[in-house]
């Protein structure tokens, strides 16, 4: 168990860490594709092998996001349909065949297909050795891929033209960013599913952003609130026998952000609200004056004039 | 071969027949099949402001980029001191325009500015106390001093352009690339913008500035660029910057061009 938690505790750092750059480089939604589209790359991964080796499982998955992008890009460039409604489209049909894939899995009488519906919604608890292994590895080098490269993945993220013009390789920069978005994409889908592993992605990111303006500690406390969203999930699914992981991990790492909405010292309503009550009383005094002092003679003159 | 004037006694640069500091050849570039730079060649001389003047969709910032290598090239050569641009690249500098970044980007201004170090500082080199030196030394050249530790979301856009201006500061480069520096800037930028790049002539260093406000042509630049897909014309403002020229360029779209009154006609675009 100890382990299961310690796994998902990374997998929730990395995701974190990683997603900061997805968000800014507004590739959010990226993630949450490509996790949709790997449901049937998992399937047929296991159609042929007939085992449930996470190696083929991500092999599928990475293939089926490789499919995936190509379809978004074949769409966009050759109908007048944009991005986001590619996207939405390669996403809701590569999932729809995954689930039909699915069901065939279930009903084929393969053998050893149980469980593999746990892929929808991450089951922690089910995860054995190796599984657990491969999960802490990979996300530790995402971590320490992130901490070497961080000025280049900042500087790419902010001014790609700069950026090459200093002799940068952009291009592979960003292509390694998507590359390490996929894997905590693939990798995450054993703890928390398919549908829901984006979530790891986007929110922490999104409510670090309220705590600051630097990237530095926006990267630090994403990879925290990720951290603890991903413990919390495996924790809860540990206690509640059949309990998905998934679900519990997205409503920690919500409640996180709800906190950040509101409590966020940079960016959060309440601070908000404060900084402009403060600003009100040393500036705005003498202007509500004024806006009174008229609208009371405005009254007058209109009374006058009638 | 000649020696090359350079404009003050401090500058390193008086050495015989020297490279010049661009040498562009044969230029072209294309947008989705449609050619919007072609065959462009020009030499710039040293130690000077050098403007490129033209329509909109000239290929101004295609042409910049292009020389660059930001955008793929069709064909031509690009020499910065007589060799190939990509080995040259840490004596060049590039100012972008404003509108090519996202400003709500979590970063303080002085973290812009340390960004033009990095091209110093290799594959695993972190910035340091001499970098955030030097940066802080180039915000407080351009007046923003003060604004190190604000957000750039909260910059103005005078301000943010001087930013970005520091950060080109911080490169230390001697040839300068600069995409409409002085687009949407108020008044007192504008001036300390001229101000630094008159320094920067007197440091003998060169600076190329794409720019769209005919009326202080004159007064700014020593060469002028006339482009409108093709070079028009290259040389000394006096000689290049005239009525018969500039209509050619426009391609006699300009409502009224008299040299006297440029300072206050509006110049229509078509």
């Amino acid at each position: 168990m100890q382990w299961i938690l310690i796994s998902c505790t990374l997998l929730g750092l990395s995701s974190g860490i990683i997603g900061c750059f997805s968000y800014l480089r507004k590739q959010s939604l990226m993630g949450d594709t490509l996790a949709h589209a790997a449901l049937p790359g998992i399937c047929i991964a296991f159609m042929l092998t007939g085992t449930k080796s996470i190696l083929y499982f991500l092999i599928g998955a990475g293939l089926a996001g490789i499919a995936a992008t190509f379809g978004i890009g074949w769409i966009t460039r050759h109908s007048r349909i944009k991005h986001d409604a590619a996207m939405g489209i390669v996403l809701s049909s590569f999932f729809g065949l995954g689930i039909v894939l699915l069901t065939l899995v279930q009903h084929g009488g393969y053998g050893n297909q149980a469980g593999l519906d746990k892929f929808l919604f991450g089951q922690a608890a089910s995860m054995i050795g190796s599984d657990v292994l491969i999960l802490s590895i990979v996300s530790l080098i995402l971590v320490t891929v992130c901490y070497f490269l961080f000025k280049q993945f900042k500087l790419v993220s902010f001014d790609p033209g700069f950026a090459k013009g200093i002799g940068y390789p952009v291009a592979f920069f960003e292509q390694l960013l998507m590359f390490l978005m996929v894997v905590a994409v693939v990798v995450g889908i054993q703890a928390v599913g398919v549908i829901l592993v984006a979530s790891l992605i986007i929110t922490p990111a999104v409510s670090a952003r309220y705590w600051t303006d630097r990237l530095g500690v926006m990267v630090v406390v994403s990879g925290i609130f990720g951290a603890i969203s991903g413990a919390a999930g495996a924790i809860a699914s540990s206690t509640a026998a059949s309990l998905p992981t998934g679900p519990l991990t997205v409503l920690a790492a919500t409640a996180l952000f709800g906190l950040s909405l509101l409590f966020g010292s940079k960016r959060g309503i309440i601070m908000r609200r404060l900084v402009q009550q403060r600003m009100k009383r040393t500036l705005g005094f003498g202007f509500e004056e004024q806006a009174a002092t008229a609208s009371v003679d405005d009254r007058l003159n209109k009374e006058a004039s009638l | 071969m000649s020696k090359v004037k350079v404009q003050s006694a401090a500058s390193v640069m008086e050495r015989e027949g020297a490279a010049p500091p661009l040498t562009v050849s044969g230029l072209s570039a294309a947008y989705q099949k449609k050619p919007v730079l072609r065959g462009v060649s020009f030499t710039v001389t040293e130690g000077e402001l050098v403007g490129v003047i033209g329509p909109n969709g000239a290929g101004k910032s295609t042409m910049m980029k292009a020389a660059l290598g930001l955008i793929p090239r069709l064909s031509g050569d690009v020499l910065v001191y007589g060799k190939p641009y990509k080995q040259q690249r840490k004596l060049v500098g590039y100012v972008p325009q404003r509108e090519s970044v996202d400003w709500d980007f979590p970063t303080n201004a002085l973290d812009v500015v340390m960004m033009g170090r990095y091209g110093h500082l290799g594959l695993l080199g972190r910035p340091g106390a001499k970098e955030r030196a030097i940066a802080l030394e180039c915000l407080a050249k351009v007046g923003m001093a003060d604004f190190a530790s604000r957000q750039i979301s909260q910059l103005s856009g005078g301000q943010q352009q001087r930013v970005f201006l520091a950060r080109a500061l911080a490169q230390d480069a001697s040839l300068y690339f600069m995409d409409e520096p002085f687009a949407g800037v108020d008044a007192a930028t504008e001036k300390a913008i001229i101000t630094l790049l008159q320094e920067l002539k007197q440091q003998g260093k060169t600076v190329i500035v794409v720019h769209h406000d005919l009326a202080t042509v004159e007064e700014y630049f020593d060469s002028v660029l006339l482009l409108n897909v093709e070079l028009v014309a290259y040389g000394k403002t006096k000689d290049v910057f005239t009525q018969e020229l500039l209509q050619h360029t426009y391609g006699g779209r300009l409502a009224f061009l008299d040299r006297n009154s440029l300072a206050k006609t509006d110049i229509a675009e078509g």
